[in-house]
């Protein structure tokens, strides 16, 4: 892999300003050359797709129970029936269905999440970053103490109090999520305000407001959308547990948390139930985390060589 | 070094004072505590006399000074469905959930800390490939999902293990294995950059231009210096394991605090729930203020520092 990229190390984004089209391009012979990434945006598409087009790929409505076709084994086993590809549950709705529909859930409360705990965090690691002194000692401490708390402890704690609601889950993860990317983002804005161009900038007399959206922003979105690929894996995982321990979405809406406690049940009689839910949280896990890893390499020219 | 104790020391219990607010506020936002903690079905006259009984009908600022000054002795007061001090319960489940995490962590490093070296040492090589994907797995594979696969087929079909409870020896195996899943992809993650980087460090050029052999220099300039971060993966996942362990005792009722914590949410037992995320904030806080102790005794960087 590394003959072919060694010639010409067309190594940074910045060394010559291009048009929007020619950094898109090459992002893309980035993504060609990495099997890992390239895998994890098609399985990262892949759920988007059944997210969105869930009327129309699902075979079946997701919360149509048909009795006498309950506990149905998946097609390729005995007793199964192509009708219902991975089987049906305890209720005789389609899993395959419910599983495409499971989709939308993760999705939600994964990209909310992010975005609510993305924004505040940003504010947070900003103000911090850009004021220092007092300001950040005091914000960078409590960041860090707030950090060290067993997370999963906390958020069941809350989930518990507040009740099921999709819009509950979101707004846990949003706030409880947000001092990661305030820590990052403090971090960077430190970085890259000592750094040699945002000094050369103030000294040409650029105002405040360019040295801001022309320099540190555009600087500061690489490592934030890395970490947002993560932070959202990390939320739909979380939001599986917590539906497997009946604190998510209400039990009638159909997730892939909520279906992995249903299917404990029958662990052992039918154990395909919940067999398939976990594979569809694995998937979009796997998917995340390896663009997320390809992101950072990417984002980052100073890793792209490191990799190899 | 004692000005750096002491601030820490500070910190620590500024955030041990904000986690019993916090705690104490997340009972009451949704604004009516007592119909909370009692069923639905519950009637008016009844949940008027719970209100009485816990004292829910005082001023909050009352209640938090009242809630303060048992807190500091260890009173959380009784547990709805045991009707016994919720604090003792909580620490009677101690040493399970401490037993399945040390276990479970002790595999993490083991299998972890191994693999991300050879993955380090020698980066495109096949054991790197093992020690990338094995840390792709751990951070994807939900391991809750996985330990009911495992119990099918390990317990279930093959019945090399129990499939629930803490009994005979080898009880601990599965849970302990699922829980320390993700800890065992992180640390093979750190380890194997965290080598890789120190890999070309100049002091390990000059080791090896000594002629010492590459064990002795994988062992006493590499791993010695990588163990830093990795120590500090530790202290954080310890915690982690704690909080996490609700899952993976759930799944094998194995009866730690995660299964307490998990029942009492199910009996609505706030009394409970609020002791068990106090006590195991205390125990995570008071883990990681040991952490850094140790630290600044190993690297006086930190300690002069402050």
């Amino acid at each position: 892999m590394a003959s072919e990229t060694s010639p010409r190390p067309a190594d940074s984004l910045l060394d010559i300003q291009r048009t929007w089209w020619d950094r898109l391009a090459f992002i893309g012979r980035l993504l060609w050359r990495d099997k890992g990434g390239m895998l994890g945006l098609f399985l990262f598409l892949l759920v988007v797709f059944s997210a969105v087009f869930a009327p129309w790929i699902a075979p079946h409505d997701p919360l149509e129970q048909v009795m006498e076709d309950s506990k149905m084994p998946p097609a390729w086993s005995v007793g199964g029936s192509w009708e219902h590809l991975l089987g049906t549950d305890t209720l005789g709705r389609d899993i395959f269905s419910r599983i495409i529909y499971g989709s939308r859930v993760s999705l939600t409360v994964g990209f909310f999440g992010v975005l609510i705990a993305g924004t505040l965090g940003m504010i947070i690691g900003a103000i911090a970053g850009y004021l220092g002194g007092r300001v950040d000692s005091v914000i960078t401490n409590t960041v860090n103490l707030v950090l060290s708390l067993p997370y999963l402890l906390f958020v069941v704690f809350i989930a518990a109090i507040f009740g099921r609601s999709l819009l509950n889950v979101i707004l846990i993860f949003g706030i409880t999520d947000a001092p990661i990317f305030a820590r990052v983002t403090r971090g960077e804005v430190l970085k890259i305000r000592e750094s040699g161009y945002v000094e050369s900038a103030r000294c040409a007399g650029a105002s405040w407001a360019r040295i801001v959206f022309d320099h540190i922003m555009p600087n500061l979105i690489g490592p934030l959308i890395t970490l947002a690929t993560f932070e959202m894996s990390a939320m739909i995982f979380y939001e599986a547990g917590l539906g497997f321990l009946g604190l998510s979405v209400p039990p009638s809406v159909p997730s892939w948390g909520n279906m992995l406690a249903a299917g404990r049940q029958y662990l052992t009689s039918y154990p395909w139930i919940a067999t398939f839910p976990g594979v569809a949280i694995m998937i979009t896990s796997l998917g995340m985390n390896l663009l997320g890893d390809w992101l950072r390499d990417v984002l980052d020219p100073r890793l792209r060589r490191a990799r190899k | 070094m004692l000005r750096y104790f002491l601030i820490r020391l500070g910190q620590s219990l500024a955030l041990m004072f904000g986690v019993l607010l916090l705690v104490f506020m997340m009972l009451r936002v949704t604004g009516d505590p007592a119909a909370l903690m009692l069923p639905r079905e519950a009637s008016a006259a009844e949940i008027e006399a719970f209100r009485e009984r816990m004292g829910f009908n005082r001023p909050i600022i009352v209640q938090f000074a009242d809630f303060l000054s048992k807190a500091v002795v260890g009173d959380f007061g009784e547990s709805l469905h045991f009707r016994t001090p919720a604090m003792t319960l909580v620490t009677q489940r101690l040493p399970a959930t401490v037993e399945l995490a040390a276990t479970g962590l002790l595999f993490a490093v083991l299998i972890g800390v191994p693999i991300g070296m050879m993955g380090g040492l020698k980066p495109g090589s096949a054991a790197d490939s093992l020690a990338r994907l094995l840390a792709l797995m751990g951070q994807s594979i939900p391991n809750f999902w996985l330990a009911m696969l495992m119990i099918l087929f390990f317990g279930v079909q093959l019945r090399w293990f129990p499939t629930f409870g803490r009994g005979a020896w080898n009880s601990v195996v599965m849970p302990a294995f699922v829980l320390g899943l993700p800890v065992m992809g992180q640390i093979v993650r750190l380890t194997r950059s965290t080598v890789l980087e120190i890999r070309s460090e100049d002091f390990v050029r000059t080791a090896y231009s000594k002629g010492l052999e590459p064990p002795v220099i994988y062992l006493k300039h590499i791993l010695r210096n990588a163990s830093i971060p990795i120590i500090s993966v530790i202290g954080v996942q310890f915690g982690y394991m704690l909080g996490g362990s609700i899952y993976i005792e759930t799944i094998f009722a194995w009866p730690g605090m995660g299964q307490l914590l998990q029942l009492a949410i199910g009996w609505r037992d706030f009394p409970l729930v609020q002791a068990i995320a106090i006590f195991t904030s205390t125990v995570v806080i008071a883990l990681n203020l040991l952490t850094d102790l140790v630290y600044a005794i190993i690297d006086p960087r930190i300690r002069y520092g402050f």
